[in-house]
């Protein structure tokens, strides 16, 4: 009998190849060690009680290497995780959400379409830290960002530039970044976003943004003199 | 003074019967240190002075008192500054040694729980070029936000055991002209407070007897590689980290107990970025309602950045339709601080928080409508270009 009916147009070989790919991470044997599948993590599941979602099947599907079931987790389960680990409750000592940050991986290594999805309106967070090395700036605090903050958003949004100037530590003063982080540093940064393969992973999902990405950190790495790989 | 659990008592005595277990995992500071004979990075050693304090499995951990690097936090630099420079303001008041870099990027982890645009070899070169340039600087790893933590400990146990990822961010150091370091602790900034929560009870200026607190514990800080968190015994029987609980009681609060302490906030760090209407729900149905409900606290108090900014910034929408939100949020820095005299807007900028804090500060008999009219008379000094910024010398003025 076949429990999923969803993407069964999606052929087995497929869904082997993605599968390996998670298997083949090299974190996966500490975060799976089979599952008793007893529920605990699921208990302790911030998103399991809001979403139709559970970290047991995350792991009995990984254990027992069920392709349907996994496949369709990659599409329409992992993202509603919150990546909280507290699932790592497991007497097993399994990591359910660290099985999760994997299948991410190779959802996004893999451009497929469910990643695109789930990374629309994402994508100037993405921007903002790899261009700046840090993930959030006081100017993100706009009122039509986060409508549901309150008033209080537009009052900081009103008063930024002079409320950041009455922060006494010296790095703090910025305003389209977190703290002030040197432009050596940032050339540090983007050399590795380069040579991580980072950036090839941003290409699948989003060339749009890899093109942007691509264009800031040329101009500091070619003044540092470095030619990325 | 100890935090009760009593149903624990019993199993205690079988326990102390029992001896001193092997603890389950290992110690992978140990291989830190094999890794370093065998010439394969160096370690950071923690600074002297330092205070031993015990972790899950009883293990001891060296906390530095001074000369500390200290790694920023996107969340609480950007969004709730008075965060950060609340620590910075304990360091200072104590006179201790501190180093507050620029060359320092976020450990980007967010991001990665996030939208996993990253991998396992970037996520470690970002952390290691961070350690090295603590290192460079002769100053130890303090580190401000609870994810990073976890993510580092997290880096440290795929690189201990992962050849080819050291070989690979080996070489991302060299090119970088980074030296290869791993420290020999991994410390949060709450440990450090927690190390040193006696020197502040005894600088305490505010009588806090009347003040309850609910703590919120920072998944990050003791979910991710567990054994490596600090408990004491003498807090829940030892079944909850110490942190935060530890720091309140010092400083002569009350610690207040409510059944979902082990839940989440709802970050979930891409929901508070794109899917609020989750870490909203969830804030305010399995944190903040269960907490009024079964300890009816004056404020809520975490560790972490995420935390702070979820329990506070979700409660005002949920005002629409739950007449029982509204307990004001902050870390326990701030609340440290705050005990000690600390400004509440020039140190503590309690201005950038959302949930209404005015009625806690009376409480703890602080004059904020004083203390916000003398931060006015700053804001209007910066605007006339008096002066380019507050310093620490106006912070206590
Ligand atoms: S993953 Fe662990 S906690 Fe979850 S059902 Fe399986 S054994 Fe139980
Ligand atoms: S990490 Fe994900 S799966 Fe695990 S408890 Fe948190 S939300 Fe659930």
């Amino acid at each position: 009998m076949v429990l999923q009916a969803r993407y069964a147009d999606v052929p087995i070989e497929e869904k082997q190849r993605l599968f390996d790919q998670v298997k083949a991470d090299e974190r996966f044997e500490s975060y799976l060690y089979g599952c008793y599948e007893c529920g605990i993590c699921v208990a302790a599941c911030p998103s399991a009680r809001f979403y139709d979602f559970s970290p047991r099947k995350i792991a009995q599907a990984a254990s027992r290497e069920d392709l349907p079931m996994f496949y369709e987790q990659l599409n329409d389960d992992i993202w509603n995780c919150s990546q909280c680990f507290s699932c790592t409750r497991c007497p097993r000592g399994n990591n359910p959400g660290g099985l999760i940050t994997i299948m991410r991986e190779v959802s996004i290594n893999n451009g497929l379409t469910s990643a695109k999805n789930a990374l629309e309106g994402y994508g100037r967070v993405v921007y903002k830290i790899m261009s700046t090395g840090t993930q959030v700036s006081p100017d993100m605090l706009q009122p039509n960002a986060f409508p549901d903050w309150g008033p209080h958003v537009q009052e900081i949004s009103d008063n930024l530039a002079l409320w950041r100037r009455a922060l006494p530590p010296d790095t703090m003063h910025t305003t389209s970044t977190a703290w002030e982080v040197d432009d050596k540093t940032l050339t540090e940064l983007y050399l590795i976003w380069h040579m991580t393969g980072v950036l090839d992973m941003i290409k699948q999902v989003d060339t749009g943004l890899h093109m942007i990405l691509n264009d800031v950190m040329e101009e500091l790495l070619e003044e540092a003199g470095f030619t990325p790989e | 003074m100890p935090i009760p659990l009593n149903v624990l008592d019993t199993r205690r005595e079988a326990r102390e019967e029992r001896g001193p277990a092997v603890p389950p995992t290992e110690d992978v500071r140990e291989k830190v240190f094999e890794l370093e004979a065998k010439g394969e990075w160096l370690v950071q050693r923690v600074p002297d002075p330092w205070i031993g304090v015990t972790t899950k499995y009883g293990r001891i951990k060296k906390i530095p008192i001074a000369r500390t690097w200290h790694h920023k936090s996107c969340g609480q630099c950007g969004h709730i500054p008075g965060y950060s420079t609340a620590i910075f303001w304990l360091i200072r008041k104590l006179g201790l040694d501190y180093n507050d870099p620029k060359d320092q990027t976020s450990c980007t982890a967010w991001n990665y729980y996030a939208s996993a645009t990253s991998n396992q070899g970037a996520q470690a070169a970002v952390a290691m070029r961070n350690f090295g340039a603590a290192y460079e600087s002769g100053y130890f790893p303090m580190i401000h936000c609870g994810t990073s933590y976890g993510h580092y400990k997290e880096v440290r146990e795929e690189l201990v055991h992962s050849a080819p990822l050291r070989d690979e961010v080996r070489r991302i150091c060299d090119k970088l002209g980074k030296p290869f370091v791993m420290p020999e602790e991994i410390v949060h900034y709450s440990e450090w407070i927690y190390a040193m929560r006696d020197e502040f009870a005894k600088r305490r200026v505010l009588d806090l007897s009347s003040i309850d607190v609910t703590v919120h514990p920072a998944c990050h800080y003791h979910k991710l590689v567990v054994e490596d968190a600090i408990y004491d015994p003498d807090v829940y029987g030892g079944q909850r980290t110490a942190v935060v609980s530890s720091v309140v009681t010092a400083l002569g609060a009350n610690v207040k107990d409510y059944s979902t302490w082990f839940d989440c906030c709802g970050f979930g760090f891409r929901h508070i970025l794109v899917q609020r209407d989750f870490t909203r729900s969830f804030a305010t149905l399995r944190k903040i309602d269960v907490m009024r409900e079964e300890a009816n606290p004056d404020v809520v108090l975490t560790h972490d950045t995420g935390c702070v900014t979820t329990l506070d910034q979700s409660q005002f929408a949920a005002r629409a339709h739950k007449p029982n939100v509204g307990i004001p949020v902050m870390s326990e820095a701030q609340f440290a601080a705050l005990a000690m005299g600390a400004h509440p807007y020039r140190v503590c900028q309690l201005h950038w928080h959302s949930t209404e804090y005015r009625p806690l500060l009376e409480k703890m008999g602080i004059d904020w409508r004083e203390r916000w009219r003398e931060f006015e008379d700053d804001l209007e000094r910066l605007k006339k270009d008096d002066k380019a910024y507050l310093t620490w010398e106006d912070a206590d003025a």
